[in-house]
C-alpha cells in the first residue's frame, strides 16, 4: 500500500521541550525499535493521521520484564491510556509514563493484527497480507525476542470504545495529521513498534502512513 | 514434642503410611471417577480430572482435545485465573486481545471462544451460570498483593496470581516468559463510559464449562481478583472436573454462529486434522 496523494502529512516536532537525541521516520507498514534511556521522552508523531502505532515495551536490563496490559489497567482502574497513565510491567513496575497526549485517549485493548487473526476477522483471502504480529516477530528477532515474548500491546492513535454491553471494536480514529503522544521512560526501555499495515479496518483509515519517532532529553538535563 | 514414634526408619515408615487415606477439603480425587461431587448427568467413568483447588492454590493439567472442563465456584468466593496453551506447541497460547477483539465482545460468556494469537480456538466457553468474568485486569502481581494484603508469597496467606502461575507453569516446563495476560472467571468487572472499571463481584455459586478444541496445557490459579475491594484476602475453594467429550464440529450450532467463529473453527479443524490430533 502506498500513501495516497490526498493524504496530509505533518511531521510535527517534539511534544516535550528538550534536546533531540534521536529523530527517525518509520515508513508505512514497517517495524521500528530503539532503546530509550531512563528519563528520556519518546514523542510519536501521527504524521498522516489515524495511523495506529502498535507498541511493545521491554525493560532493557532484563527483557523478560515487559509491558503488561492488565497490570497497567488494573493499577489505574481504567481501560484506556491517556496522559498520566503509568505503563507497567507484569510485575507492576512502572516502565514509562504518558506525559502528553494530543488525542485524548489511546487504546491498549485491541492488540495487534496478524496474518492468522486477519483470517478470522476478514476472511482467508487476507492471509497473504503483512501484519503487526509479523513486524513484532521480525523486529523482535533482531533483539533476541521470539513469539514467547509477544504479549498484548499498546496501540497509539487507535480508537477502541467499549460499549455498555461489552461490545468493542476498532472504529474511526480520533487522531489526525501531526497529532502526537509522548511518554517518558522510567527505566531503560527497548521500544518495539509496528507501523500498522492493516488495510481492512479504520485503524489507519485504510491507508498506512508514516510515523516520526523523536527522543528527547528533557530541558534542564536528566539522567 | 511429637507423641508420634518416628525414632527409627520402620517406625517413621509406619507413621507416614498411617496417614494414607486421609481426606482434605482441597485435594485431587484419584481415579477421577471417585470424585465425591461428580457432575450431574456425566458418567463418572468418563471423568479424567477431579480436584478441589484450595483458596490461594493452583493446579495445572494437560487435556486431550475434546475434553470438557468444568470449573465450579462452590461458595461464590472462588476466582479462577486461567491460562491456556497448545499442548503440542506451547508458543501458541491464549491471546486476550484477540479473545476480546475478534468476537467484538469484551465480556466472556456462553459461546465465547478463548483464542490463540494464531487464529485458532483453544477452548470454547460452552456453559456459564455466572456471567461475571473478566478479561481486562488479568491476575495479581506480587507488588499488588503486597500493597493490598501485606504479603504475596505462594506459601503465605495471600498469594499473587502471577506467583501461582509461575509455579504452575514450571510444572509444565514453561517459564515466566511464557506467561501472557490471563482471563478470570467468577468475579466480574464492567467498563463504564469513561473507561473506569466497575466491580461486579460474584454471582454466587456458579459453574463454567470450557471445551478443549485442541490438546491443551491448562494453568489455573485460584486467588483474589486484583480489583476485589474486600479489605481481607477472600477466596473460596474451586472445584475442577474434566471428562471426555467431543470438540466443536460442523454439526454444532456454534460452528457457524458468527463469521468470525466459523473461520476460527475452520482454522482449528484444519490444524488438528493436519497434525492428526
Amino acid at each position: 500500500m502506498t500513501t495516497t496523494d490526498s493524504t496530509t502529512l505533518d511531521r510535527g516536532s517534539p511534544l516535550v521541550p528538550g534536546e533531540v537525541v534521536l529523530d527517525e521516520r518509520v515508513a508505512p507498514r514497517a517495524p521500528w525499535s530503539a532503546v530509550v534511556r531512563a528519563g528520556h521522552v519518546l514523542t510519536i508523531v501521527d504524521v498522516g493521521g489515524n495511523q495506529s502505532a502498535d507498541c511493545l515495551l521491554f525493560a532493557d536490563a532484563d527483557r523478560s520484564e515487559r509491558y503488561s496490559v492488565p497490570d497497567t489497567l488494573a493499577w489505574q482502574g481504567n481501560a484506556y491510556v491517556r496522559t498520566g497513565t503509568v505503563l507497567r510491567s507484569q510485575f507492576g513496575t512502572p516502565l514509562a509514563t504518558v506525559v502528553a497526549d494530543e488525542v485524548g485517549r489511546q487504546d491498549t485493548i485491541g492488540g495487534a493484527c496478524g496474518k492468522e487473526s486477519n483470517t478470522l476477522r476478514y476472511g482467508h483471502h487476507t492471509a497473504h497480507q503483512h501484519g503487526c504480529r509479523e513486524n513484532f516477530l521480525a523486529e523482535g528477532a533482531r533483539h533476541g525476542l521470539s513469539a514467547r515474548d509477544l504479549v498484548s500491546n499498546l496501540n497509539w492513535f487507535m480508537n477502541v470504545p467499549v460499549e455498555p454491553d461489552g461490545s468493542l471494536g476498532i472504529v474511526d480514529g480520533i487522531s489526525g495529521p501531526g497529532k502526537r503522544v509522548a511518554f517518558r521512560a522510567e527505566v531503560d526501555l527497548l521500544v518495539v513498534v509496528s507501523n500498522c499495515p492493516q488495510v481492512n479496518n479504520p485503524c489507519n483509515d485504510f491507508d498506512p502512513t508514516p510515523l516520526r519517532m523523536l527522543v528527547t532529553t528533557p530541558a534542564g538535563g536528566s539522567r | 514434642m511429637s507423641t508420634r514414634n518416628t525414632a527409627t526408619v520402620l517406625a517413621a515408615r509406619d507413621d507416614a503410611r498411617a496417614r494414607g487415606g486421609t481426606t482434605s477439603d482441597w485435594m485431587p480425587h484419584l481415579p477421577a471417577s471417585s470424585s465425591p461431587h461428580p457432575p450431574a448427568g456425566v458418567d463418572p467413568a468418563l471423568l479424567t480430572w477431579a480436584e478441589t483447588v484450595a483458596p490461594g492454590g493452583y493446579t495445572s493439567r494437560v487435556l486431550a482435545r475434546g475434553t470438557r472442563l468444568r470449573l465450579s465456584d462452590v461458595t461464590g468466593d472462588a476466582c479462577a485465573h486461567v491460562l491456556l496453551f497448545s499442548a503440542v506447541a506451547p508458543w501458541e497460547r491464549l491471546n486476550v486481545a484477540d479473545t476480546q477483539k475478534i468476537p467484538w465482545q469484551a465480556y466472556l460468556g456462553e459461546g465465547h471462544p478463548l483464542l490463540s494469537g494464531d487464529g485458532r480456538v483453544l477452548a470454547t466457553v460452552v456453559a456459564d451460570t455466572s456471567g461475571r468474568h473478566d478479561a481486562f485486569c488479568g491476575t495479581s502481581s506480587d507488588a499488588w498483593n503486597e500493597r493490598r494484603y501485606g504479603d504475596a508469597a505462594p506459601q503465605g496467606p495471600s498469594p499473587s496470581g502471577r506467583g501461582l502461575f509461575t509455579l504452575a507453569a514450571a510444572k509444565q516446563g514453561l517459564e515466566p516468559r511464557d506467561l501472557p495476560p490471563s482471563v478470570s472467571f467468577f468475579q466480574g468487572v464492567r467498563v463504564e463510559a469513561d473507561g473506569g472499571f466497575r466491580w461486579l463481584g460474584s454471582a454466587g455459586p456458579a459453574e463454567v464449562d470450557l471445551l478443549a478444541e485442541l490438546p491443551l496445557t491448562v494453568l489455573v490459579a485460584n486467588t483474589a481478583h486484583p480489583l476485589d475491594p474486600r479489605p481481607r484476602f477472600t477466596v473460596g475453594p474451586l472445584r475442577v472436573h474434566a471428562w471426555r467429550s467431543t470438540p466443536t464440529s460442523a454439526a454444532d450450532e456454534r460452528f457457524t454462529r458468527t463469521p468470525e467463529l466459523h473461520r476460527a473453527y475452520l482454522n482449528t479443524l484444519d490444524h488438528a486434522e493436519a497434525r492428526g490430533l
